[in-house]
């Protein structure tokens, strides 16, 4: 009884998912999720934007190397990318409360221009389908998730930026 | 159960029924995937025992519906058979997690399964790490009310996961966060100040527990057990301080042998950062803050709160292989930080800067004393023991000391190198009874040279040296990376300084990753040393194995 229940679930699910799929938009906006940033102020994350341009969403910890090796290596060419294509990123760190006020020191001594938000209990990386980290979005100027990656290695950040000039020339990027 | 199911059907059908075709097509699916397999080969010199199914497997994934303000969402979880480490209680196939969700105006409502956290967690925190196989998700329903801006208040009901089934107690919980800032306005140039508390409440029925020298003296049990915490976060330009005080009223548990002693925890952090400088230290004194709603439970499943461990989290397989989890009985811990960068173009930073991180954490017993004469400390049935809250005990749990320096020096290479040293009582942390004091200290070399645009070679040489235990180890590894999308790795872990010659093995793995987007896979093949894995605090035990891994997630 208990499995036909669910496969009804299922199948109404289904049902308001083939509506969706005709949809000529497609990409998934970015989700309602509480997050505090360093300073103790609650943000939305649905709230999160770049003033109608680009923006990347990066999700790291202090724990995770590859993900420090991203954030310091995109860290140096910041300004670069910044004044060339307009694009802002947001680092959001899944510490948990072991870590989480260790954050705000690490990242002010690294010097890093992002903006930082605190997500301690993973609220927004379940909300995004996060499995492992560093796991990468590119958001466009309508908040809508256009491309994601998961893994870090030397020159993935060209990968990334080249993505994000093809998304402010209108061009797709599969 | 079954009223449940017709319960969200319902909803989901009127609430398509409600909103036009137009407004379904804004609906949109996401999910992801992840499925871990290790074959095993049996190999008795390193402890590998016979595995009877040859293969084992954990998997799982979630699948996400979003329409507005309206989210639903489930987790398919199977494990035929779980992996080794992994409790065999998840041994199966289902769908343990579910849930339905919605905001309207001020209150957001979730039935279902959801994961919440109050305050630091001390108090209250649910949540899932799946690579260690915690999930302590509660059941029940939970609403989110903001009825001003700046006021959070949350209530919550339900039970706890227990791997396929829930654990008997019903968990109730409510928690106020004021951000005075935002309530109370014309603050600017004000320090940032949030208030809040919680009160969580579990009820258990009463069960048969006999103590006592001859096993025969029945306890009468709280069925309700209560605990409340109080925090205030102050913030400031540079400035952070932040505590949280919970208090647990009497709950006997097999944790804590069945005392009646009341528990609490104090946790104090204090930062101060600024560009290129970070400085934060941190206290914790935690007494019999184990907080479970199964009274028997003993293993990491039917946490109600979770008890963060005041140390580093080292990120290198040397320096984390003896972490530190916390002693839920008590503990006082101690840790300090400060990150500081030597400013690039400066003639000792060079071009980019060197960044440099000290690091100490200390942890000892809670100084404890009998309740009186006759009462041996932490006896069954009595009040357990007398406790000066903020004295530290001579007898140290773990104790860090550890500097890392990171420096790139031209755009092709850049190095780091790390030095730990670390007093560890494998007696407490890891039950190994009579054992001395594990007192390593291990270095750490990792450089990473870029032979051109997109490809790149890391190597790493990580050496520690310790008498006790199984003496000295050393670990090479060589990566050689072609971003964005392949990967080999070849890494052989040493342990040259065993005090028994034949047990000097060689660990060697090699691994190979292919990553197109949100898609990765791993495969790895190899040896791997009995150990301890541990994610945000929580460790696992992983026996020795050999054979092939293999590693598959995806997200869309």
């Amino acid at each position: 009884m208990k499995k036909t229940y669910l496969i009804l679930l299922l199948s109404v699910l289904m049902v308001s998912v083939s509506y969706a799929q005709e949809s000529a938009g497609g990409n998934k906006k970015l989700p309602s999720v509480t997050v505090k940033s360093l300073d103790g102020q609650a943000i939305n994350t649905s709230e999160l934007n770049n003033g109608g341009k680009p923006m990347i969403i990066s999700f790291w910890a202090l724990w995770c190397k590859p993900c420090i090796n991203e954030l310091t290596t995109i860290a140096d060419v910041y300004d670069d990318w910044t004044t060339e294509t307009g694009v802002k990123l947001v680092a959001v760190s899944i510490d948990d409360a072991r870590s989480t006020a260790k954050v705000a020191p690490t990242v002010n001594a690294k010097g890093w221009d992002y903006q930082v938000l605190l997500d301690a209990n993973g609220d927004f990386k379940r909300a995004m389908n996060v499995n492992m980290i560093p796991h990468t979005f590119l958001v466009n100027g309508n908040g809508e998730i256009v491309w994601q990656h998961t893994s870090f290695s030397e020159g993935s950040e060209l990968e990334l930026i080249e993505m994000v000039r093809k998304l402010n020339a209108g061009q797709p990027l599969q | 159960m079954r009223k449940f199911y017709v319960a969200v059907c319902a909803v989901i059908l009127s609430l398509s029924g409600m909103v036009s075709a137009q407004d379904l097509t804004q609906g949109k699916i996401s999910g992801n995937l992840q499925l871990d397999a290790q074959v095993y080969r049996p190999d008795s010199a390193i402890g590998a025992f016979e595995v009877s199914e040859r293969m084992l497997m954990n998997s799982f994934a979630n699948i996400h519906y979003s329409l507005g303000s309206f989210n639903a969402g489930l987790r398919f979880e199977s494990y035929l058979n779980p992996i080794q480490g992994f409790d065999k209680r998840y041994k199966g196939t289902g769908v343990p997690f579910w849930f339905a969700s919605w905001e309207k105006e001020s209150f957001a409502i979730t039935v279902g399964h959801f994961y919440e956290q109050f305050g630091s967690g001390m108090a209250l925190r649910s949540y899932e790490e799946r690579n260690l196989g915690y999930d302590n998700a509660i059941k029940g329903a939970r609403v989110i009310f903001r009825p001003y801006q700046g006021i959070v208040l949350k209530a919550l009901i339900g039970n706890q996961r227990f791997f396929w089934e829930s654990g008997p107690g019903i968990v109730r919980g409510i928690d106020g966060d004021f951000a005075l800032n935002d309530i109370f306005k014309e603050t600017t140039g004000l320090p940032r100040v949030t208030i809040g508390g919680s009160f969580v409440s579990k009820f258990e029925p009463s069960s048969q527990i006999l103590v006592g020298e001859n096993g025969d003296e029945l306890l009468i049990l709280p069925e309700n057990v209560a605990a409340m915490s109080g925090r205030v976060n102050v913030n400031h330009k540079g400035f952070n301080v932040e505590g949280e005080y919970v208090y647990k009223y009497n709950d006997p548990s097999a944790v804590n042998n069945f005392i009646y002693k009341n528990g609490q925890s104090l946790l104090v952090q204090a930062s101060y950062s600024t560009k290129g400088l970070g400085v934060i230290l941190s206290g914790k004194v935690t007494d019999n803050m184990s907080f479970k709603s199964k009274r028997t439970e003993k293993g990491n499943v039917l946490d109600i709160n979770y008890l963060p461990a005041l140390t580093r989290q080292h990120a290198y397989t040397l320096s984390a292989m003896y972490p530190y989890a916390t002693q839920p009985n008590g503990e006082f811990a101690i840790q300090s930080q400060v990150n500081y960068k030597i400013p690039k173009g400066s003639m000792l930073g060079g071009k980019y800067g060197i960044d440099i991180a000290v690091n100490f954490s200390r942890i000892t017993e809670l100084s404890r004393k009998p309740v009186n004469a006759t009462t041996p400390i932490g006896e069954g049935g009595t009040l357990g023991y007398k406790t000066d809250f903020f004295k530290m005990s001579d007898s140290p749990y773990f104790q860090d000391f550890n500097i890392e320096l990171q420096h790139k020096f031209n755009s092709d290479f850049k190095a780091l190198v790390s030095w730990v040293n670390l007093k560890y009582n494998i007696d407490v942390i890891e039950g190994h009874t009579g054992d001395p004091m594990v007192n390593a200290n291990i270095l750490i070399l990792d450089a990473t040279y870029k032979f051109s645009k997109m490809n790149a070679v890391k190597g790493e040489f990580q050496h520690l040296s310790t008498k006790q235990d199984k003496g000295n180890w050393v670990q090479g590894m060589l990566e050689f990376t072609f971003a964005p999308t392949w990967f080999v790795t070849v890494v052989d872990q040493y342990n040259y300084g065993n005090d028994d010659k034949d047990r000097r093995f060689h660990f060697p793995t090699v691994a190979v990753g292919y990553t197109q987007n949100s898609n990765r896979l791993q495969i790895g093949y190899g040896k791997q040393r009995e150990g301890i894995i541990c994610v945000g605090g929580v460790c696992r035990n992983v026996p020795a194995s050999n054979g092939l891994t293999i590693t598959l997630t995806s997200s869309f």
